[in-house]
């Protein structure tokens, strides 16, 4: 089984003009394997989103390394001029889906034609990747809207658009960063079960981000606290909370019992004690 | 405003007046369609009572429209009736002998010359040829500027390597003024078509390979960042994402350089043209017949407008979500 290892990475962006160049992420470690879904929390400007563009292979760490199976991540194209580089290194690939909290969809195509773009630049053939985009675009609640067009649609149905699409992709692992950030809360529940769904079923990695508490710890099976200057983990929990929720269907029930308002209440002091420190 | 529950003599007892004096949300503010002597007034002079309202109070928002977008509704009626006016001051300040023809000649005079070179022609040609000869100039060069341009500015934007090559080029000859590199291209590709379309396609080129460069770097990292993460190749990037992103800004482009080719086509046409609207102009400047000069700018001005209208269509029907994302 494929597994993503971190290992002692740095990410130091280089100074601006008259400041001090910048520690993103110090002398970070983190292995993820199947079937984990980890959230990491913190503090804007704690390296969240670094870490995810690491992974992703969009950015190239400073020190340290990332493999995910036997392929180092490196931020390099898949195939460089002439030569094929092999499966050794790797930059963004088809294995490593993302969502961002700002969809990114295409608006010069439709909903369906966006949510079938990954299998269509594979070359899968069309009756074959229409029907699975519809099968994702069913499952977020979108099968009434094939033929719209993305600017015709509300914030919320945007986004489970860009769901939608990194499903129909069929990564190993899903990044996800704030990808439900932007919506109201309803949506934001509903998407919440989907994603917890989709991940029971399929046992995917996934690497969620998010600054909601609530909505960390309902989601992660493995929860990770950033602090930031350096940006680092701090703490990590093994939580089994959306158990529960897959339980009970109740998001309520659980964020309501002893046990979640204790585990909370230990994250916010964490959380707060880093913005008192900064 | 009706209610079932009211009793129908309490409805009637309602003044009658009550729907038209209640400011009502849903309505605009009832029209004026009665003259102070209450005669009622014709369609058209309601709808210039309605336009004068508008200028002095200012519109509601219309549907589909945001309160406070600057410069928001349509003004397509106030723009015919500012032509008009100009056009109307031209003809009076003509026609009652304040400005001389030599200086200006009246509309009539250069409607009528119109006709008269469609039908005669002026110096050598008929305005159908002259126009015939400048359309095939300025659309041959504006085809080429597009063919080389839209995929070299592509390339300068997706390639750091294309860039350094002819970003400095570009760079330097864009602000040159056409009519300083004529000779030069006179001296090079000799005194026929191939060097008016020659000068015509550099002014033309720049706006065209800036633009699509523009257009480039205008694409969301985001969007390619996604098309990465989906197994997309380095040219899928661009056929599928970069070139798609880009359109709205390299349609623009085309725009200007439609623009830069009418300018640049009376320069082109200096020089040892018989035939064209620019020539046509240039030769009556000469011999001082300036209702030929007049009736050549606004047959020029006007097919340059028709042409931009189309081009302002088509932007509607191939980017339509542009601004809208």
């Amino acid at each position: 089984m494929n597994k993503l290892k971190i290992h002692d990475v740095s990410v130091v962006y280089p100074a601006a003009q008259g400041g001090d160049p910048v520690t993103a992420l110090n002398e970070v470690n983190l292995t993820i394997e199947q079937g984990d879904l980890v959230v990491a929390l913190g503090a804007s400007g704690c390296g969240k989103t670094t870490l995810l563009n690491l992974i992703a292979g969009f950015i190239r760490p400073t020190d340290g390394y990332l493999t995910l199976g036997d392929s180092r991540i490196e931020g390099y194209p898949r195939v460089a001029v002439g030569l094929d580089i092999g499966d050794e290194v790797t930059g963004p690939g088809a294995d490593r889906g993302v969502v961002f909290q700002k969809h990114a969809l295409l608006p010069w195509l439709n909903v369906i034609e966006n949510t079938e773009f990954g299998l269509k630049l594979q070359g899968v053939d069309k009756q074959e990747r229409r029907e699975r985009a519809a099968k994702f675009l069913k499952l977020v609640g979108l099968e009434d809207f094939h033929q719209h067009k993305i600017y015709q649609l509300s914030g919320g149905m945007q986004q489970r658009v860009g769901i939608a699409r990194a499903l129909t992709n069929d990564p190993q692992m899903l990044l996800l960063d704030e990808p439900l950030g932007a919506l109201d809360a309803l949506t934001r529940e509903s998407l919440q079960e989907l994603l917890l769904d989709v991940w029971r079923e399929t046992h995917k990695m996934m690497f969620f981000i998010t600054h909601d508490v609530d909505e960390a710890l309902l989601l992660a099976t493995r929860l990770i606290v950033m602090s930031p200057r350096p940006g680092r983990i701090t703490h990590e929990f093994e939580l089994n909370f959306n158990q529960q929720f897959l339980e009970t269907r109740n998001a309520r029930q659980v964020k309501s019992s002893p046990e979640f308002i204790a585990m909370r209440e230990k994250i916010l002091a964490i959380i707060h004690g880093d913005e008192i420190a900064a | 405003m009706t209610s079932n529950s009211l009793p129908m003599d309490a409805l009637s007892e309602m003044p009658e007046s009550a729907e038209a004096t209640k400011p009502s949300i849903n309505k605009p503010a009832p029209a004026v369609t009665t003259s102070s002597n209450g005669r009622e007034l014709t369609p058209f002079a309601q709808m210039i009572v309605r336009q004068l309202n508008k200028l002095q109070k200012g519109s509601p928002v219309a549907s589909g429209e945001y309160y406070g977008q600057p410069g928001a509704g349509d003004s397509r009626i106030i723009a015919l009736f500012s032509t008009l006016f100009f056009i109307g001051l031209w003809a009076l300040v003509t026609e009652t002998g304040m400005v001389r023809p030599l200086f200006l000649p009246s509309p009539v005079d250069v409607v009528a010359r119109m006709v008269d070179i469609t039908l005669d022609g002026f110096s050598g040609a008929t305005l159908g040829q002259h126009l015939a000869a400048s359309l095939g100039r300025i659309f041959g060069s504006f085809a080429l500027a597009c063919l080389i341009g839209i995929p070299l500015g592509v390339a300068i934007g997706c390639s750091r390597v294309m860039r350094g090559i002819f970003d400095p080029l570009i760079e330097f000859y864009r602000p040159l003024p056409p009519l300083a590199y004529l000779p030069l291209v006179i001296i090079w590709m000799g005194i026929d078509e191939s060097s008016k379309i020659m000068l015509i396609f550099l002014a033309m080129l720049a706006p065209v390979v800036l633009s699509a460069r523009a257009g480039v770097s205008s694409v969301k990292i985001e969007q390619i960042q996604v098309a990465y993460s989906m197994g997309a190749s380095r040219r899928q990037v661009v056929t599928q994402v970069i070139l798609h992103g880009a359109l709205p800004d390299i349609l623009t482009g085309m725009r200007i350089a439609i623009g830069f080719g009418w300018t640049t086509l009376v320069a082109a046409e200096m020089v040892a043209a018989e035939r064209g609207i620019g020539f046509m102009v240039l030769n009556a400047s000469e011999f001082l017949v300036t209702d030929v000069v007049i009736a050549g700018i606004v047959i020029i001005g006007v097919i340059a407008y028709l042409f931009d209208m189309l081009m302002r269509y088509m932007e509607t029907k191939l980017v339509p979500w542009k601004g809208q994302i």
